[in-house]
């Protein structure tokens, strides 16, 4: 080897000593590798494992998938039949009778009394904290127009201010000044409020709207020293109001708000309720039913829900395990079965192409 | 003395190739000034500086071939660049990126771009440099120039002009093209070597005018001056048409005073010339075309999958424009939270034609993820890495030339692996050009023990298939054991190992060029003592005289050496020096030979009168020279084609015909090529007599002399006696007759195109093994070759069409599946056979040939022959030639490969790989064309693959956010998906993928039928992956979006935006693609594990780091994986899911081919994988024989012919016979 090594390193010379030998392709790229000739290298004899499937490897590969993904499908499930998960649907309920034909001139309508008392049942016991969501549908926060449309700079500190330009057409009040959370997502902040209370005795259950946010969020991306300013001053109500008193960090809500959603379908967290509800009491929700989804037929849901391990509740996940670990586990029988079957013998020489096929001899 | 001159002249018309074309109005018409269109240059010798003003201002001798300059660099490479359609596309898309339609920063979109584009222009910038480098080298070559007063001074050749006076010295190569003077000879005559022009080894002479010849030191160009008209600058290299006014008198000027840049001074010590023709007016630089940029199958193919993404591309973003007018029109009112008036035109509902429009541009910008951009630039990093692992490869290294096998277009790396066809130059390529002496039969006795090449393997073959059917108890080995019993003196095995091992070590190399005989009886006047030592004697006069070489003394070591027309003249003057008979001088008029008996220092001078010389032409077979003795004896000394000779014998000539006919079929089997040698008595008045009408011959000036002067010549060669036969082996390369049988067996056609005789062109065929006993030969020829007269052009066309179609009809109705047929056609009747009309049926015929050759066509033919193969098959052509004559055919072949080593470099300039010998082309095949065949196939299906399944969810995520162009992931994902993350596992599989190592490529050639059946890159296996891309592009996309459907994703409660999604997404995404990409490679080493699963921790790394940065950078992605995604169980759930879920299907197939459907590599990895090679060696060897295609051509077939023969005999006689026959060399 030390012999090839060194024919290796007197190589380039010779080539390059030839007067009729250049114009060959450029070196630049494995210069690199160059500095050092490794004729194992250049001769591509680099030691490699080659590994090939045999029945085994391929039994046990399915096998180990199985074994390995019915237990997380197992686990995934009964961690999301844990979660105790209650969806109050109220767009349609919450319009009083008489403005049942113009929706959205009576949501539109800031003199009208939005007050709104629904009733949840917990089917099951639920532990603290329980999450409060709301959830929208046909609502195109994803959409490509309302997506862009913020300022991560002037939501950090106050010293971009006016850095607006991406948030069109939300972005300068009537005045002239910038609008501080400027852009459509921020303008389209959702406000209708909950207020929740236990029917049997009245007694109301407190929804703690802290630590709803990420954490990030508050410490670094919405400053401290910015504060709303000539938010939803124009002539067009896009939804909540902002206090100015109080910093963007502290703003939770609109933090949430403005964490985009993937899908047209999509729940916020609105805040926590730190006791256990016990199965089969009746919640009373008095709602302001403030936000405009009329206008585009979107529902409001309230959804009261506790977590496991995996979040919310959500079958799909332990199902999708506990298919895909089936069908290995049919795999890995079925090619156990195949390889008893019509075993063939690894590297048997009868199928090469040439011992098989019309041209044999 | 008017004899001698026409006999010069005759001499001279020979060694001129050309001397045909010379135009002879020329000579009539005199001294008459040139003029007109065409003819307008005029040279003042000596005067250069007239040279510098405009009318008579040249082009200088600079030369360039660089294809830019450092202004033009720019523009054109940019040029270059963006004409390949991708980058256009890329280009647009960047320009559009920054305006408002844009779904993506600009930077996202210009840097790829930059990247791709300033590589691959970084490529040409230093492919171009060394270019110029080289251009610099020939530029800067010195060249001895009269500076004035008779002085000369070494210049640069770039700075030599019009008019300079150069002298050139031996061995040098001409800087321009030059009017030859005078030379170190006093007759004005010079010897030059073309090779770099036509290919041709031998040399040509060249003749000065008289008038010039004073000119014959430096001081003599003092006062010279002389005026040049001639033709202007024109690429014919055989034609010259001038004037030459010198001392008030014109004299004419004709090709053969034309000295042509790029040939070489050879045998003559200096010349002296004037520059007439400098840089690109040379004819050599004339004739040089550009080198076609040359595309490899799998490219070509591969736009055309880029025009499928394309047509794919442009159909979803229509669905994605069309979707959002129909979203802009009908729902976008609706969506109080976007402001629905307060629209600007790219979301306006008023006028939702015009926001779709708007939309196609951002869609198409999109989903331009769908042709992957870094396709081009990874393929060309790759094939840096492929061809500098040709360059380097140890075993294509020639250590004695010191060159390895360059690479010297990446282009077609994976061409190699797909070869059909390959078409071989002869001479220099397939043979060193080289004759070597090696038997002889004189007077019905055979002489010489060496065997041939042929021989030898032959007996190493039996050796080794007697040695297998032994231990396989075949009936032969039976018999062969049963033998054995009887004969106790041992097997014919023994004997058989004996030979072989005992002839391989000293037959290496002879010590002599051209001889390479061993016979005691003959060797050191041993001769003498042999019964028949008249025909000795007479045999090896004839050898030394019947002859047309000069003789040339090497100073250095004292020997002679011979420049001869032919090699084998050549060899037979080494011959007879060797057996003592030394041609030493030559005169006009005599051939001096000193001749040197059994006793030491007795050495004999004897002088051979030339009386006259009938020359051989390939049409007579024979030369004969009728000499004059120093006792005043008048013989004729003839040699032939055996067949020529043995028509011509008197009656008591023919003593030994049989045995010499015997010995000839002997030679000629085993590859030798053979001559009789034959003379005859003279009388003087006989002789007188004849002579006499053949100098009427010679001088009358009628259109049929050369008629005459056959005629005549032929009543002389008649009663003559035999005296024995040669048997020449026209020394192949190294192991050429071995590597076109693996060739063969590989499932390669082999033609040979050569320039040569067809009798030469025959013989090489059988000594490479592309021709064997018991092949039928069709052999194509004008039936009458003097006739080339226009009327009867049609008929001879027609004869050749009828000699094709018989032949077609044979071929076709041959039952025997054995059969082989042989096809050679000659030059001429291939102008017929390549006519419009007439081509395909020549390539049917052809097709159906075991073997074709083509014998003397010229560079034209040869590039013509490789296009209608190349057209006429549309299968991958390989053309492989050493000289200048096979550049035509070396860009016209869909690979062209020059042999270098050799001074030419012509070939090596204009190929595409050069090797130093023929028999690497194996290795370069079978090894690497395979190799990289399936590595860049594997890679470009994997590459679309990936952006399929990458490009495809962006596409069912935009349908879910109303058709907006919104993408899921952040714009430096999608940056570094296809630059980094993605890119680097890929590059690593076009670069060291093996499927199988190289020994096992060699082992089994039939291997490389993957390659040309193009089995991994077929339609089937090309939409199969991106039905993979489609499917994993689903499952990503379905199962991410059901599981982050609106719960929420973790403990906290929090639900997922789309950054979380996005992010889990892509997360998935890059571990499939290289999960995937692991799944198809077969061979593993450290580099693979570093760049696959880096690639994996790289992605991590990254969203990590990327998160640690600031939020006004990062966005939404700050501290994404470190506090919401990486705590979160179910992102990682997800991946593992989201991976298995897309692998398994690809693992099913694979599992599930190689279980029922396993293909050759497959198994045979398996053999290896459990050592069944070490553990079952027979077996192995078994395979390996049989892992050839079935053969009918190549040094197996023939091998195989000559067991059946000695099979059959070893039936019928004793084992003794074997090893006789085998050996075949005289007891």
């Amino acid at each position: 080897m030390e012999a090839v090594g060194q024919a290796i390193l007197v190589l380039p010379e010779g080539i390059q000593s030839d007067p009729n030998c250049s114009g060959y392709l450029p070196d630049c790229f494995i210069a690199v590798l160059q500095s050092k000739p490794d004729s194992k290298f250049t001769q591509q004899e680099l030691p490699a494992c080659k590994p090939i499937l045999t029945p085994k490897w391929v039994v046990s590969a399915f096998m180990i998938i199985a074994i390995v993904f019915i237990p997380i499908g197992i686990a995934c499930l009964l961690g999301s039949r844990d979660v105790v998960e209650v969806v109050e649907r109220y767009e349609t309920k919450c319009i009083p009778a008489a403005n049942i034909n113009n929706k959205v001139q009576y949501i539109q309508n800031s003199d009208a009394n939005k007050n709104c008392t629904i009733q949840m049942k917990i089917p099951k016991r639920m532990k603290k904290p329980i999450y409060v969501y709301y959830q929208l549908d046909n609502f195109y926060q994803n959409h490509r127009r309302y997506v862009k449309s913020r300022s991560d700079k002037q939501l950090k500190s106050s010293k971009n201010e006016n850095d607006t330009s991406s948030c069109k057409p939300e972005n300068l009040a009537t005045g002239g000044g910038a609008i501080v959370p400027c852009g459509l997502i921020a303008w389209s902040l959702f406000n209708d409020t909950y207020s929740f209370s236990l029917q049997k005795n009245n007694q109301s259950l407190a929804v703690n709207k802290k630590g709803i946010a990420w954490k990030s969020d508050k410490q670094k991306r919405f400053g401290k020293d910015v504060y709303p300013k000539n938010f939803q001053g124009g002539g067009l109500k896009g939804g909540g109001d902002l206090n100015v008193s109080v910093p963007l960090s502290e703003q939770e809500d609109l933090m949430v708000w403005m964490r985009t959603a993937a899908l047209p379908t999509f729940r916020k967290l609105y805040g926590k309720i730190e006791v256990d509800l016990e199965a089969n009491e009746t919640i009373n929700v008095t709602l302001q039913n403030n936000y405009n989804t009329y206008s585009f037929n979107g529902k409001k849901k309230l959804v009261l829900s506790t977590t496991s391990w995996i979040g919310g509740r959500n079958d799909f996940l332990g199902i999708a395990y506990l298919t895909v670990g089936m069908i290995c586990l049919a795999l890995a029988i079925g090619f156990t079965v195949v390889y008893f079957v019509k075993p063939r013998r690894l590297g048997d020489p009868t199928f090469l192409s040439w011992n098989r096929g019309p041209g044999s001899h | 003395m008017a004899r001698g001159r026409i006999r010069e002249r005759l001499r001279r018309s020979h060694l001129h190739p050309f001397s045909c074309l010379r135009p002879n109005a020329n000579d009539s018409e005199g001294p008459n000034p040139l003029q007109g269109p065409g003819f307008s240059r005029i040279v003042h010798c000596n005067q250069p500086h007239k040279h510098q003003k405009k009318p008579l201002k040249y082009c200088s001798n600079y030369i360039s071939t660089t294809k830019y300059n450092i202004v033009t660099f720019l523009p054109k490479a940019l040029y270059e660049q963006f004409r390949r359609f991708a980058n256009l596309y890329f280009l647009v898309a960047a320009v559009l990126s920054l305006t408002a339609v844009s779904p993506f920063s600009p930077l996202s979109m210009i840097l790829p771009l930059a990247f791709v584009v300033g590589l691959s222009m970084a490529k040409e910038a230093l492919e171009d440099w060394r270019r110029f480098a080289q251009d610099m080298k020939v530029n800067s070559r010195k060249a001895s120039v009269h500076k004035g007063g008779g002085v000369f001074g070494y210049k640069p050749w770039q700075k030599i002009q019009v008019g300079d006076v150069v002298k050139v010295e031996k061995d040098q190569f001409f800087p321009a093209d030059l009017l030859l003077l005078s030379t170190s000879y006093d007759d004005g005559i010079c010897y030059v070597e073309t090779m770099n022009l036509d290919g041709e080894t031998n040399l040509k002479v060249k003749r000065s005018l008289d008038v010039t010849l004073p000119l014959e030191d430096d001081e003599s160009f003092k006062n010279f001056s002389g005026i040049i008209k001639c033709e202007d600058p024109n690429p014919s290299l055989y034609t010259f048409v001038g004037t030459f006014e010198y001392e008030r008198q014109v004299y004419p000027l004709d090709p053969s005073q034309i000295l042509l840049r790029d040939s070489k001074l050879r045998n003559t010590a200096y010349v002296y010339g004037v520059v007439i023709f400098t840089g690109f007016d040379s004819k050599v630089m004339q004739n040089s075309t550009k080198s076609p940029s040359k595309r490899s199958k799998i490219e070509k193919k591969m736009d055309k999958i880029i025009y499928i993404l394309l047509s794919l591309l442009v159909l979803i973003s229509s669905i994605s424009s069309i979707g959002f007018a129909v979203k802009i029109k009908f729902q976008m009112p609706k969506w109080s939270y976007m402001q629905p008036l307060n629209t600007d035109n790219l979301y306006d509902p008023d006028n939702p034609g015009k926001s779709g429009v708007a939309h196609l541009i951002t869609a198409l910008i999109l989903y331009g993820y769908l042709i992957p951009i870094s396709l081009y630039v990874s393929i060309e990093i790759v094939k840096v890495f492929q061809a500098r692992f040709i360059n380097q490869d140890i075993h294509m290294y020639d250590e004695e030339t010191g060159n390895t096998a360059q690479a010297r277009t990446s282009n077609l790396n994976e061409e190699l692996g797909q070869v059909e066809t390959i078409l071989s130059d002869k001479t220099g390529t397939l043979t060193c050009n080289q004759m070597d002496f090696l038997k002889c039969s004189i007077a019905g006795t055979a002489y010489g023990v060496r065997s041939s090449e042929i021989e030898l393997a032959a007996a190493k073959q039996i050796a080794m298939d007697l040695e297998e059917q032994d231990t396989q108890n075949i009936n032969v080995s039976r018999y062969m054991k049963s033998a054995n019993k009887e004969d106790s003196r041992g097997g014919p095995e023994i004997e058989l190992e004996s030979v072989i091992t005992s002839k391989c070590e000293n037959d290496q190399k002879p010590a002599i060029k051209g001889f390479n005989f061993e016979d005691s009886r003959l060797m050191h006047g041993h001769w003498l003592n042999e019964p028949n030592q008249e025909s000795l004697l007479l045999f090896f006069r004839i050898l030394a005289i019947c002859q047309t070489a000069v003789p040339e003394l090497n100073e250095e070591s004292g020997m002679i050496t011979y420049e001869a027309e032919s090699p084998d003249e050549a060899s037979f003057l080494a011959a007879a020096r060797e057996f003592g008979f030394e041609f030493y001088k030559r005169t006009q008029s005599s051939v001096f030979i000193r001749e040197k008996y059994a006793h030491p220092g007795q050495l004999i001078e004897r002088e051979f009168k030339i009386l006259n010389l009938l020359e051989f032409t390939s049409k007579r077979k024979r030369m004969s020279v009728i000499v004059q003795d120093e006792d005043g004896q008048i013989l004729l000394l003839c040699k032939g084609a055996d067949s020529i000779i043995f028509d011509r014998l008197s009656k008591n000539g023919r003593i030994h015909e049989e045995t010499t006919t015997k010995h000839l079929n002997d030679y000629g089997e085993v590859g030798l090529r053979t001559l009789a040698l034959a003379y005859k008595k003279l009388d003087e008045p006989e002789y007188s007599a004849w002579n006499n009408e053949f100098v009427k011959a010679k001088t009358s000036f009628s259109t049929d002399r050369e008629a005459m002067l056959e005629r005549v010549a032929d009543m002389m060669e008649k009663d003559l006696i035999l005296v024995g036969a040669t048997a020449v082996e026209d020394k192949l390369q190294k192991g050429v007759p071995q590597c076109i049988d693996k060739l063969a067996q590989a499932g390669l056609k082999i033609w040979v195109l050569t320039g040569d005789k067809m009798e030469t062109a025959i013989n090489i065929g059988y000594s490479c093994s592309l021709l064997r006993q018991g092949m039928k030969r069709i052999c194509i020829t004008v039936m009458n070759s003097d006739v080339v007269a226009q009327d009867s052009k049609q008929a001879a066309k027609e004869n050749i069409l009828m000699q094709i179609t018989n032949s077609s009809q044979m071929v076709k109705l041959e039952k025997d599946p054995h059969a082989a047929y042989a096809l050679i056609i000659d030059g001429k009747s291939l102008t017929f056979a390549l006519e419009d009309d007439m081509k395909h049926h020549f390539l049917a015929l052809a097709v159906g040939c075991a073997s074709v050759i083509c014998c003397r066509v010229s560079p034209k033919q040869k590039a013509l022959v490789t296009r209608l193969v190349k057209e006429g098959t549309k299968k991958t052509t390989l053309a492989i030639g050493d000289g200048a004559n096979d550049v035509g055919m070396i860009q016209e072949a869909d690979i062209g490969v020059g042999i270098s080593g050799v001074e030419g470099m012509q070939a090596v300039m204009a190929s595409d790989f050069s090797i130093s010998q023929f028999r690497f082309l194996e290795r370069l095949l079978v090894v690497h064309g395979h190799w990289c065949y399936k590595r860049i196939a594997q890679m470009i299906c994997y590459f679309f693959y990936k952006n399929i399944a990458f490009g495809l969810t962006l596409f069912y995520f935009e349908a879910f956010t109303a058709f907006s162009g919104q993408s899921v992931y952040n714009d430096w994902y999608m940056l570094l998906f296809n630059v980094i993350l993605t890119s680097l596992p890929v590059i690593s599989l076009g670069v060291f993928e093996q499927d199988v190592s190289s020994e096992v490529c060699l082992q089994f050639p039939a291997l490389y039928q993957q390659g040309t059946k193009n089995l991994f890159f077929d339609w089937y296996r090309i939409l199969g992956w991106m039905g993979n891309g489609l499917y994993s592009s689903l499952v990503i996309f379905i199962l991410n979006i059901v599981i982050f459907y609106n719960q929420a994703f973790r403990a906290g409660g929090q639900t997922a935006d789309m950054a979380a999604v996005g992010t889990t997404m892509f997360s998935c995404i890059i571990c499939v693609v290289n999960f995937q990409i692991a799944l198809t490679m077969s061979h593993f080493t450290w580099i693979q594990h570093l760049f696959v699963w880096g690639s994996i921790a790289t992605w991590f790394l990254f969203l990590l780091l990327y998160g640690l940065m600031p939020p006004t950078y990062s966005g939404y992605v700050y501290k994404l994986l470190a506090e919401a995604l990486g705590p979160a169980p179910i992102y990682w759930s997800t991946i593992l899911l989201v991976t298995v879920a897309c692998i398994l299907p690809y693992l099913v197939h694979i599992s599930f081919q190689r279980c029922f459907n396993p293909m050759d590599h497959h198994i045979i990895q398996e053999i290896k994988y459990y050592k069944k090679d070490v553990e079952d060696q027979r077996m192995w060897r078994r395979e390996r024989s049989k892992a050839r295609q079935e053969t009918k051509i190549g040094f197996s077939a023939r091998v195989d012919a000559k067991i059946r023969q000695l099979k059959g005999k070893l039936q019928k006689k004793s084992s003794t016979s074997v090893s006789q026959n085998c050996m075949a060399s005289p007891s």
